[in-house]
């Protein structure tokens, strides 16, 4: 097994080159996340990263937040980086630290989050050898990270810890781990700053493919019934891809409807967005997504939650897909226009090429494409009834979006029947204020990433729209929003099921409702009072506007717990293994509509 | 324009890569947790300064599959090119096998005779066993084994597909380390 070299001072190769600084290898972690800007690190302490803790005991340049379970750093870290478009650090130890951080960094990878996840790691002798809390750190963390790295040479370690960065922000981003073996931490190693540094193989392509995108434009202009169908790639590229969306939407106008990971993306409260399609999108925009004759797609991946039955997706249409990974091109669905590169860059090139060429839209056609889409929008699929004494799970979300509208808002979401609720009834007029997790979907997703987005922007308003069951996932974090003051309000959607499980259960398994009761809840007001927080509770509608400016009010964590309706189902909704237009909007169509046995078996 | 309903088929991709640990389990794991099929894999370094290897990989799949198997590849960070030789021209790739083959009397006699016309060369004997050599295509190796299992018990060690693309062009140079830092190999074989 190779030991760490121990590096004496040595006179550069070439005269250009600064002189390497020799510090220990702790020291350089520290120096490389300073030099590339980080301004926290989530993280929590343990045998393997001890030397790391005491570089930043020395220091005051970065600043630790002390989580109370891994998985929560890397959620919290996932809530900083996307809602400020900066990558997001992690530092957690060895063996359990590292695979406590497993969901959090599969979550990443899924939604293209940015994290460099900096692991301990038992000596480099070692390794192998089933020491105390090793695990092979690298194998385990392989499929569910964009990259990782196992140091075992001290000259490389600046090297490493300057190309995890690049890897984890450029092109379609993702987590990185760095594991660090202890005596790595320990060894000198030389610290150069390669900050700048791009690593050989990995160039993604940026600019998008000039023919293509005149092919794209010429198809858009020439459009009858076009549908714009932007998703996460859009957040990601940063809010100029936003604006160049926003901007291209307009010049043609055009329809344009959002995933879950797009949403804020283009301004929901503007006449041209469609709202979010999908599984529980809206009635109209499923149906211009199913009857298009262009759709354009910038930077979504034609998920299975989006497409629905792919044999019956779009089937009339002409496909243009941009995406920054060549690898989500014809992967479910099999595109006309590829086009590999940056959302911004490639919006603003084919922005130059429909102005170049003075392109016009069809007004008469897109007029009567308007008329149809007004006329699916008129179902109004979102409409429910309020309560007059239960409060409705919708207008609670609905009233929390009212009375925030004109705040610095960030909303966090837990996964399930809230989570659709809160893409549906909460608008977002801007990118980087929506976090949710939408690939993997991970229930205790959002009161950790709620931490992360108030370090972030400490005067804003965090609220993480949860479920009662989500909650309890990851709740020990109210220990840390105790430690740090962070104000963040947890907004518990709680109707004592684990919701989307028992709507799928009605559904599908013939309201055999197996496990999906929240049994022996705790008492949430208390539990906040517990942690140092304040709990409130709404139990009718009366109280519900009350409550919600009680808990904005707060300077404190907040626990609201908001008690609503238990039945009630997330519509509109697609069943899996439909299309587009078989979407069940009411609990009447419901009835009508089966479950094919293929659909059963899709998730 | 590929298309979701055309037949599968069988490809050689070459892929440089980065010599370093974890490559291999990179590429391995990408096959098998995205459900692809690996007929066969070989691999060697190529570049000893800059530290690369070539992966050379039998796969089938429809287009649509191989496209995403390229894709999937070229994204991996310690990637630097992928070919897919099948795709881009004529190629030519070759494998070889060694062939144990266990019988007596007359079919023994009938296992030279086929080793014979395949080229193949005895490279061990007892007086109730051969160890054959064989280079060939995998059609090839396949014929000359189908015909071996008629005649006896066989054990078999393939080492998979290499290729390289016909013509002049040089995809993957090799680059080698000056002489005096070499390892001193042994003078070439005979052949």
């Amino acid at each position: 097994m190779a030991k760490p070299r121990k590096t004496s001072p040595r006179t550069p190769s070439s005269p250009q080159a600064a002189k390497p600084e020799i510090m220990s290898g702790a020291a350089v972690v520290l120096r490389a996340l300073k030099d590339q800007g980080v301004e926290v690190v989530f993280g929590y302490p343990g045998g393997a990263v001890l030397p790391i803790y005491d570089e930043i005991f020395k220091q005051n340049a970065i600043r630790h937040i002390l989580v109370r379970h891994e998985q929560a750093a890397v959620h919290a870290a996932e809530g900083y980086a996307r809602s400020t478009g900066k990558v997001g650090c992690v530092l957690v130890t060895s063996g359990p630290g590292a695979t406590n951080a497993v969901t959090g960094l599969t979550d990443a990878l899924m939604d293209s989050i940015p994290i460099v996840c900096l692991t301990g790691q038992v000596a480099t002798h070692l390794i192998g050898n089933d020491a105390f809390q090793e695990a092979d750190t690298t194998g385990i963390t392989r499929p569910c990270t964009k990259h990782n790295y196992l140091v075992k040479d001290a000259e490389k370690l600046a090297e490493v810890m300057h190309e995890a960065f690049y890897v984890a922000r450029s092109g379609r981003p993702g987590p990185v781990v760095v594991d660090l073996p202890k005596d790595i931490q320990f060894a000198d190693c030389p610290y150069t700053n390669a900050k700048d540094q791009e690593p050989k193989s990995y160039r993604p392509q940026v600019k998008g493919d000039d023919s293509a995108i005149e092919k794209a434009v010429e198809l858009i202009a020439k459009a009858k019934r076009p549908v714009f169908y932007g998703g996460g790639g859009l957040i990601n590229a940063g809010p100029k891809a936003s604006k160049l969306f926003g901007e291209l939407v307009r010049k043609t106008g055009y329809p344009a409807t959002l995933t879950l990971m797009g949403l804020g993306a283009y301004p929901a409260s503007d006449k041209q967005f469609l709202g979010m399609l999908g599984m529980h999108g809206t009635y109209e925009a499923n149906l211009a997504m199913h009857d298009c004759d262009v759709m354009i797609c910038i930077g979504a991946r034609f998920d299975d939650r989006v497409t629905g039955s792919l044999a019956g997706f779009s089937p009339k249409s002409k496909k243009i897909h941009v995406d920054i990974d060549p690898s989500s091109i014809n992967k479910n669905v099999v595109v006309d226009v590829p086009i590999v590169g940056d959302a911004a860059t490639v919006l603003e090139q084919m922005l130059a090429v429909w102005k170049a060429k003075s392109y016009k839209p069809d007004e008469k056609a897109i007029a009567s494409w308007w008329r149809q889409i007004d006329g699916w929008r008129s179902r109004k699929c979102l409409a429910f009834k309020p309560g007059s004494k239960e409060i409705k799970p919708q207008q609670a979300i609905q009233r929390l979006f009212e009375k925030t509208r004109d705040m610095d808002c960030y909303i966090t979401t837990e996964v399930g029947q809230h989570q659709m609720w809160a893409a549906q009834y909460f608008g977002f007029d801007e990118p980087n204020r929506w976090m949710t997790s939408g690939g993997l979907g991970t229930m205790g997703y959002g009161f950790p990433s709620a931490m992360g987005v108030q370090i972030a922007h400490p005067d804003a308003l965090v609220v993480d729209i949860s479920g009662e069951a989500s909650f309890m996932m990851n709740m020990q974090e109210l220990s840390t929003m105790r430690q740090y003051n962070l104000p963040v309000k947890a907004f518990i959607i709680n109707n004592q099921w684990m919701g989307m499980v028992r709507q799928w259960q009605e559904l599908i398994h013939g309201k055999r409702y197996s496990e999906s009761y929240s049994e022996a809840l705790p008492d949430f007001v208390k539990l906040a009072e517990a942690f140092g927080g304040v709990g409130l509770r709404a139990t009718k509608a009366s109280e519900l506007d009350d409550v919600i400016d009680e808990m904005i009010a707060s300077p404190h964590p907040v626990i609201a717990d908001i008690l609503v309706t238990k039945e009630e189902n997330c519509f509109p909704m697609i069943p899996s293994g439909r299309a587009h237009n078989e979407m069940i909007l009411s609990p009447s169509d419901q009835e009508q509509q089966t479950i094919t046995d293929k659909g059963m078996a899709l998730v | 324009m590929i298309s979701t309903n055309q037949p599968s088929a069988r490809h050689t991709i070459a892929v440089l890569v980065a010599n370093e640990p974890g490559v291999l389990a990179r590429v391995i794991g990408l096959f098998s947790g995205r459900g692809y099929n690996i007929e066969s894999l070989t691999v060697s370094e190529v570049d000893e300064v800059n530290a690369r290897s070539r992966i050379t990989i039998v796969t089938s799949g429809t287009p649509m599959v191989i496209e995403q198997i390229k894709a999937q590849l070229a994204r991996l960070v310690p990637i630097y090119d992928v070919h897919d030789l099948t795709m881009e021209g004529p190629h030519v790739g070759r494998e070889m096998a060694l062939v144990k083959i266990r019988n007596a009397g007359e079919k023994r006699i009938e296992a030279l005779r086929i080793a014979d016309t395949f080229r193949a060369r005895a490279i061990d004997s007892t007086l109730e066993s051969f160890v054959f050599e064989l280079t060939g295509d995998t059609g090839k190796i396949d014929a000359f084994i189908d015909l071996m299992i008629s005649l006896g018990e066989v054990e078999v060690s393939r080492t998979g597909v290499v290729a390289i693309a016909r013509g002049e062009h040089v995809q993957m140079p090799l680059v080698r380390k000056a002489k005096s830092t070499r390892r001193k190999t042994k003078k070439a074989a005979e052949d």
